[in-house]
């Protein structure tokens, strides 16, 4: 069937803002959907609230909306736009619940909208599990055995019947949240009585333990003419108990004869059939009982999922443009593999590889948080690997992660006990896998390790054959070649053989050279070769026969960010994108350049192999991106690599890259170097005219103390090379300073600490900016809401600032210029300010992209990452800008720069989004929410609006965080805040709020007029009842305002914002955002709100006179 | 661990030489190199009589992982002359697994390779198409090259090979409906041929209550008639359909004698000379379990297990006249989505059908096996006095009556055309 001709215009929702559970890959999928249906000549509409995504891109949509995804906010876009149809299929399970939402009020009925690519009662059939399992019965197969309750009572009754352990599962949540195995009758109150709320149904699945059963996958495509094919199959090293997306998972699957595949296949079709998935793509996830084979259906996703990320990268097959061809009326066999041209979609890719995912935790940003790993995901990234076989992809994947400790280590320094190590790897943690690695290496029975682990002896014995590997190596007479080959074949680094060898790993790499052992890059084809490969998409083996051809143009590399995590996120990749698609845009067709991508993150819109001229799926470590620079050489030359448009990780290369000869473009690596290095960049400022913050380093606790003496108290102390604020901490005395040197970090001569004078009070600004040696363009000014020392991920801000006056931005502007000169940048650079007593001072300076570049280029319509890119290939800003001749031209506006926006512009907010929810302490209560200087935030959103109140209220919807608009607001703030609430609580009272506080803070109101009900403090009340805490759980609070103290204020502060974040109610923890909130409070008492696209922002700061780039 | 393995080389026609590791027996071995590129069942395919005197490339690079098991052999030995691998597992691991597949190669005398580079290996051939290759390992590996070559080059061709013969069972037998699930009275019986017979095929007729009486492949029309049989199969099997005369000249004897005919793989390749049309040799095969492939009469994509190296000439698209003209117009009923290959002749003016691809999937996707089921109908409206025609293979919206047949089969729908879910064996 061809397309169909009815559909004109298709809105098409998101995912919103990264969270664990549901991250960039959605970006990646939503992209490809948006690329097909503009193919298509269809008008697309698109709301995401994520403005770190490529999808909002403007040029991706003809009406880009960054509003919240709620269904109010999507009914108003519908009501507006009148769409023909609704894709909701690649948004991830927030896209889907919008869906439903929309059609059970009527809101699609209403205006006619279609859905396309699912259908309701098959949303309902895969996501209701009672419902479910009759589909699954339906299908000839079987569930697990199970019961739906409603509330303790029941959980309790079934409890009876299935035994312990079991599983709950909450209905209709994402990422498994609110999911737990309960061991006994403890763990089912604490884990069922929590989902029961999680639950939007109140609804919560018990049912028997599968725990230990060997754990499947398969990603299905169907279409309309009722065709299905199985795109992967992905199997699971670690058994059923570990959230898959926690686990580490392997395709295709290793362990399965083809009969119980087919088995599997059989089941995954019968079940897409009965669900009624209309149209797209789907998985569908299995148990086998590793003893009799028996085989249970665990669940279904009748939409793209993170799984279909990973199995379209994994593949090739790009799962997200197909279900959208899919969902506008093609079939399968009329949409052609893009691979390999010939041959059509309707087929199963077969590997000829194995593909390792492993995931990336953040426990270290929550000590606080129980690590074991559950039914409920809580890693924040992942890193994939290909290899021709299990250990190369497994070991490279490993190093992918670029955590400390993350590779196999073969010493046995740790001293640790093999009882100890059995004892340990019974439960699942982040540990596990090096657990069973080291016990294997001690001697311990693979046998033993099965049965403590589940893990499956094939796999276990892989592992064990990676330890034989390294014992041959360290007991080898003379590293030969055989050896080497053997080593690198079962994917060692050198850095590994180094450890192994007692030798430098350059000094590896030296000999390894010599001798000629170097990888082979082949292809992934979706078809094992049988057919020719017109895509590029390659990965490192040694092996025979390289695969890369001959290139005419030189390459420019540019080199990705890993793994996501907290503190580097999608962000870092949206400027690879731009980067790479301003490079293939803007050169000419003799003198452009192949424009080649190196990157291990799955989850990716830089890792579609459409994207760039040349795709590496490889680790991002010294050795793996020199070994693809010398490839690249060998096969027509490389122009140079880009290393500050990834964040970090390419960035912490950029010395040794250089020391190898290889050009960098943009930022030199001396002038980054110089950017880093305290003492160097003091001399920047000082030459300058500029102020840091009072500072100094130590190597000591009391070097730390002299400094902090000097410069006095309270101060910042943080490691000296951080990324997202890890171990940063503010100190107010000299007892914190003891007690931080003491356990935070190693502190060395190489590893000093460094000691910042701590500005009270102060409003930060972040700045963006692009500097070519000659120009300055300024991309915009964010000034943050919460002030100094909350980290700025995690920090709102707003853009243009609101409360600078124009001599401060001038002088921000002239700060900015100075710094970008003195440091010597040819691209980006991202500037921390502090503004505290009318100074202006530097706090740091980054020579790279930032993770606000896609939120100043969405909120300003320029693309910063673009230019950068064209810039460190030597086009000048003056050439950029609109108007220039130059063929880049028009990149930049041909006058003004971000730091002069017209009294029009729109205002954007961005808001982070936390994920305390998901992190639970031992005894089961969630994390603290409290902000500080090191960031938590997985993601986040921008709200836009023509004024600050309401594009506030907005960014806190889209956060999932939406502010009431009346109800009782409880306060309870620390003695130096209690001055700043009395203006904003007494006008919440004014707007009809009913005000709850406690001891002080009520004194405080009381006496200036504003009314307020007491209530007890929980330390001050040794008996249950009438506590704050009961309040808050009994659900009748709508807003917490609570600033943190110490003593036991603090440990309160504690249970009412960890009551309140397990109910999901608004806390705010500092004044400034309490201002910002009662602003937006009122607003939304006050105006309708009103949605606009950025095409109509656009169109209006055109109006109002700035030249917006095309 | 220390790895001291016995030396292996893989040499092709063209000189090239690949070195690697010893796997299975150690010595030397010639045949026809192949890949094949399913990523599970390596057990039925180095136990597919199809594959008899081939050299199988394996492009998964781990192979051996679920071990050896003593029930999905689909004959009674492994036929593959070589078998060339990347990965070869160390310790198997499944429930059913009995012993290693290194141990089950060596015990079967069948020489292998390891830790190849499979995929250049895989590129080669599909760049030059299938080549004459032999392996040599242990001290059969020491000669120099250029005799290893000769050896290589002085094997005889797979063009013009006739081994059907070969691989066929030596006895007749029954496979009885009732050990496979069937409950009640058998539908039908079945003469079928063993021309290389997977061993899931008359399973898969079976469990639809077919009694099969598997007959060697020179058994001839008057000893198939004995049988007083309500329909005839022909198997897959090795070898060049040219070579198949004795086949050919039965099967058109089946024909005349208006007897229901269901062909699979080699089978249909029989079927289309017996119709008149040739065959010829495809450059590298299609040997996967994820072929694509078109069933006209629905426009539906199924995905196959194949194992083919030559193919029936035929136009796809149009109903034909049969070179054979007493035989009136054939279809072309299914063709491959990737290369247009024919994988499925239709007769609409006699009773017989056959596919190119493996209905019987082991290994394989199970989307094909309502073909047994149209077989099951054609046997029936036979049996029923009707004049059937291969037109009833077609699904029942699509059933146009071919000329003759114009009373509508009433007493058919005892299984749904369309294939439900089929039950594992």
């Amino acid at each position: 069937m061809p397309k169909r001709a009815d559909l004109n215009s298709v809105l098409v929702i998101g995912s919103g803002p990264i969270v664990i559970g549901q991250a960039a890959e959605f970006d990646y999928s939503g992209t490809q959907a948006l690329r097909v249906l503009k193919e298509e000549g269809i008008r697309v509409i698109l709301v995401n609230s994520n403005p770190a995504t490529i999808m909002t891109d403007p040029e991706f949509a003809d009406a880009t909306y960054v509003e919240p995804i709620s269904p109010e906010v999507v009914a108003k876009i519908i009501a507006k736009e009148r769409p023909d149809a609704l894709l909701p299929t690649l948004g991830g399970q927030t896209a889907l619940n919008t869906a439903i939402a929309l059609d059970k009020q009527g809101v699609l009925a209403e205006y006619g909208v279609e859905l396309i690519g699912a259908n309701i009662e098959a949303i309902e059939l895969g996501e209701d599990r009672e419902k479910f399992k009759g589909v699954v019965e339906r299908s000839g197969a079987e569930s697990a055995k199970s019961r739906i309750v409603h509330s303790m009572d029941e959980a309790l009754a079934a409890a009876e019947e299935l035994g312990y352990p079991m599983v709950v599962r909450p209905s209709f949540t994402m990422g498994g949240l609110g999911s737990g195995m309960a061991y006994n009758e403890e763990d089912l109150h604490r884990i069922a009585g929590a989902g029961l709320q999680y639950s939007p149904t109140t609804e919560v699945l018990l049912e028997e333990s599968i725990l230990g059963w060997k754990e499947y996958e398969l990603e299905m495509m169907r279409d309309a003419n009722d065709n299905v094919v199985v795109v992967c199959s992905i199997e699971n090293l670690d058994p059923v108990g570990v959230h898959t997306g926690d686990s580490i998972t392997v395709a295709p699957a290793m362990t399965l004869t083809d009969r119980e595949y087919q088995k599997l296949r059989d089941i995954a079709i019968n079940v897409i059939r009965e669900v009624g998935v209309d149209t797209g793509g789907c998985n569908i996830q299995f148990a086998v009982d590793p003893k009799t084979g028996r085989v249970v259906v665990i669940e279904m996703n009748p939409r793209v999922s993170r799984s279909s990320a990973l199995a379209s990268k994994a593949t090739g097959f790009a799962i997200a443009k197909v279900a959208t061809k899919l969902a506008v009326g093609y079939t399968l066999d009329e949409i052609p593999n893009d691979i390999t041209q010939k041959t059509p979609a309707s087929f199963e890719p077969t590997l000829d590889y194995v593909v390792v995912k492993v995931p990336r935790f953040a426990f270290e940003k929550f000590p606080a948080a129980d690590p074991t790993l559950t039914t409920t995901m809580k890693s924040v990234g992942e890193a994939m690997a290909i290899g021709r076989n299990f250990t190369e992809a497994l070991q490279k994947a490993l190093r992918s992660l670029e955590q400390r400790g993350s590779e196999f280590r073969f010493t046995d320094d740790d001293q640790e006990e093999l009882s100890d190590l059995l004892q340990r790897m019974a439960t699942p943690t982040t540990e596990r896998l090096h657990q069973v690695q080291r016990a294997l290496l001690a001697g311990a029975d693979l046998e033993e390790v099965h049965r403590i682990t589940g893990i499956d002896p094939w796999y276990l014995d892989q592992i064990q054959l990676i330890n034989e590997i390294a014992e041959d190596l360290r007991s080898a007479g003379e590293l030969d070649a055989a050896a080497l080959r053997t080593a690198k074949r079962h994917g060692f680094s050198d850095e590994q053989i180094g450890a192994l060898r007692s030798m430098d790993p350059a000094v590896v790499r030296g000999v390894r050279h010599a001798l000629g052992v170097r990888p082979v890059y082949k292809t992934v084809d979706t078809c094992a070769a049988e057919f020719p490969a017109f895509t590029p998409y390659h990965y490192s083996s040694y092996d025979l026969e390289d695969e890369i051809a001959e290139h005419s143009r030189p390459s420019v590399i540019i080199l990705g960010s890993g793994p996501n995590r907290i503190g580097q996120g999608i962000e870092f990749d949206y400027s690879c994108v731009h980067a790479t698609m301003a490079l293939t845009d803007y050169s000419g067709d003799d003198d452009g350049y192949d424009v080649v991508m190196v990157n291990c993150n799955p989850e990716t819109v830089s890792t579609d192999y459409d994207v760039s001229t040349r795709l590496y799926f490889e680790p991002l470590t010294l050795e793996d991106v020199l070994e693809v620079i010398a490839a690249e050489e060998r096969t027509g030359g490389v122009a140079g690599v880009f290393v500050q448009l990834g964040g970090q990780t390419p960035l912490k290369l950029a010395g040794q890259l250089a020391q190898a000869g290889v050009p960098i473009l943009g930022t030199s690596p001396e002038a980054i170097d110089l950017a880093e290095h305290r003492g160097a960049f003091d001399q920047v400022l000082n030459a300058a005219g500029l102020t840091a913050p009072k500072n100094g380093t130590a190597v000591s606790f009391e070097d730390a103390k002299r400094v902090a003496d000097s410069i006095g108290y309270p101060v910042l102390v943080r490691p000296s090379y951080v990324l997202g604020g890890r171990g940063m901490e503010i100190v107010y005395d000299e007892a914190g300073l003891r007690r931080y040197i003491t356990h935070a970090t190693e502190v060395t001569p190489e590893h000093p600490v460094l000691v910042d004078r701590f500005l009270e009070d102060a409003i930060e600004v972040d700045v963006d900016a692009l500097y070519d040696g000659q120009d300055l363009y300024l991309g915009g000014i964010m000034e943050h809401i919460e002030e100094a020392g909350i980290h700025s991920g995690d920090s709102a801000c707003v853009l243009p600032p609101i409360t600078l006056g124009p001599h401060v931005l001038a002088r921000v502007r002239q700060a900015t210029a100075a710094i970008a000169q003195g440091v010597g940048v040819r691209g980006l650079i991202n500037i921390q300010f502090a503004v505290a007593s009318d100074v202006l001072y530097v706090i740091e300076a980054n020579p790279r992209a930032s993770r606000t570049v896609p939120l100043v280029s969405k909120a300003t319509g320029v693309q910063l990452a673009k230019a950068a890119a064209l810039i460190g290939t030597g086009v000048s800003i003056a050439e950029l800008r609109a108007g220039s001749g130059h063929h880049a031209a028009g990149v930049l506006p041909a006058a003004g720069d971000g730091s002069q926006l017209p009294p029009a512009a729109p205002v954007a907010v961005k808001e982070a989004v936390l994920p305390f929810a998901r992190f639970r302490t031992p005894a089961g209560r969630v994390v603290d929410s409290l902000l500080g200087p090191e960031m938590r935030s997985t993601g986040e959103v921008m709200g836009i609006d023509k004024h600050f109140d309401t594009a506030f209220a907005k960014s806190q919807l889209a956060a999932n965080n939406p502010l009431p608009t009346s109800g009782k607001a409880f306060v309870s703030v620390a003695n130096r805040d209690k001055r700043g609430v009395v203006m904003p609580v007494k006008r919440l009272t004014d707007l009809g709020f009913e005000i709850v506080s406690t001891g002080g803070t009520a004194d405080v109101l009381r006496r200036n007029g504003i009314a307020c009900e007491v209530v007890q403090k929980i330390a001050e009340t040794p008996e249950e009842g009438g506590t704050i805490l009961e309040l808050v759980e009994s659900g009748t609070i709508s807003l917490i305002i609570n600033t943190p103290s110490g003593g036991d204020a603090r440990s309160d502060g504690y249970e009412i914002r960890a009551a309140a974040t397990s109910l999901g109610v608004p806390v705010i923890t500092t004044v400034a955002e309490l201002g910002a909130a009662v602003q937006a409070i009122e607003a939304q008492r006050t105006f309708t709100w009103s949605v606009s696209s950025l095409q109509e922002h656009a169109a209006r700061l055109h109006e109002a006179g700035l030249e917006v780039a095309g | 661990m220390s790895n001291t393995r016995t030396p292996a080389l893989l040499v092709f026609e063209d000189g090239t030489v690949y070195q690697g590791a010893s796997y299975g027996a150690e010595g030397t071995t010639l045949g026809e190199a192949v890949f094949a590129t399913g990523m599970t069942g390596y057990q039925e395919t180095l136990t597919d009589p199809s594959y008899a005197r081939q050299i199988v490339v394996q492009t998964a690079p781990h192979i051996g992982n679920t071990g050896v098991n003593d029930e999905d052999p689909e004959s009674r030995r492994i036929w593959v002359a070589g078998y060339v691998v990347r990965d070869a597992a160390r310790r198997p691991s499944n429930w059913r697994s009995v012993r290693s597949l290194d141990e089950e190669l060596a015990a079967q005398g069948v020489v292998g390779i390891q830790d190849v580079d499979t995929r250049a290996i895989t590129r080669r051939l599909r760049d030059h198409g299938s080549m004459k290759a032999g392996i040599f390992s242990g001290d059969d590996a020491e000669a120099p090259h250029s005799q290893l070559l000769e050896a290589v080059r002085s094997q005889p061709d797979m063009l013009g090979a006739r081994l059907a013969e070969e691989v066929t069972t030596e006895t007749p037998y029954t496979v009885e409906p009732a050990d496979h699930g069937w409950e009640g009275k058998p539908v039908g019986t079945v003469a079928a041929l063993d021309l290389g017979l997977k061993s899931m095929t008359p399973v898969r007729m079976a469990e639809r209550g077919l009694r099969v009486h598997v007959l060697p492949a020179q058994t001839t029309f008057a000893e198939i008639e004995e049988l007083n049989p309500d329909g005839v199969f022909l198997s897959n099997g090795p070898g060049d359909p040219a070579t198949a005369s004795t086949q050919i000249g039965m099967l058109r004897q089946v024909l005349d004698s208006r007897t229901p005919f269901f062909g699979i793989c080699f089978g249909n390749q029989i079927l289309g000379r017996a119709l008149g049309f040739s065959t010829y040799k495809l450059p590298f095969g299609h040997r996967g379990i994820n072929q694509p492939v078109m069933d006209h009469a629905t426009g539906k994509v199924e995905i196959t297990s194949q194992n083919h190296g030559f193919a029936v000439d035929a136009p796809v698209g149009e109903t034909l006249s049969a070179p054979e003209s007493r035989y009136g117009r054939v279809q072309v009923s299914h063709s491959s989505l990737n290369d247009g290959v024919v994988e499925g002749l239709r007769c609409l003016d006699i009773p017989a059908f056959s596919v190119q691809y493996h209905p019987e999937a082991a290994a394989g996707p199970h989307d094909s096996a309502y073909l047994f089921d149209r077989f099951v109908e054609l046997i029936q409206a036979h049996r029923a006095g009707r004049e059937a025609t291969g037109a009833q293979t077609l699904p029942p919206a699509d059933r146009r009556p071919s000329a003759e047949d114009t009373a509508p089969s009433a007493t058919d729908s005892t299984r749904s055309a369309t294939g439900g879910p089929e039950k594992n064996a």
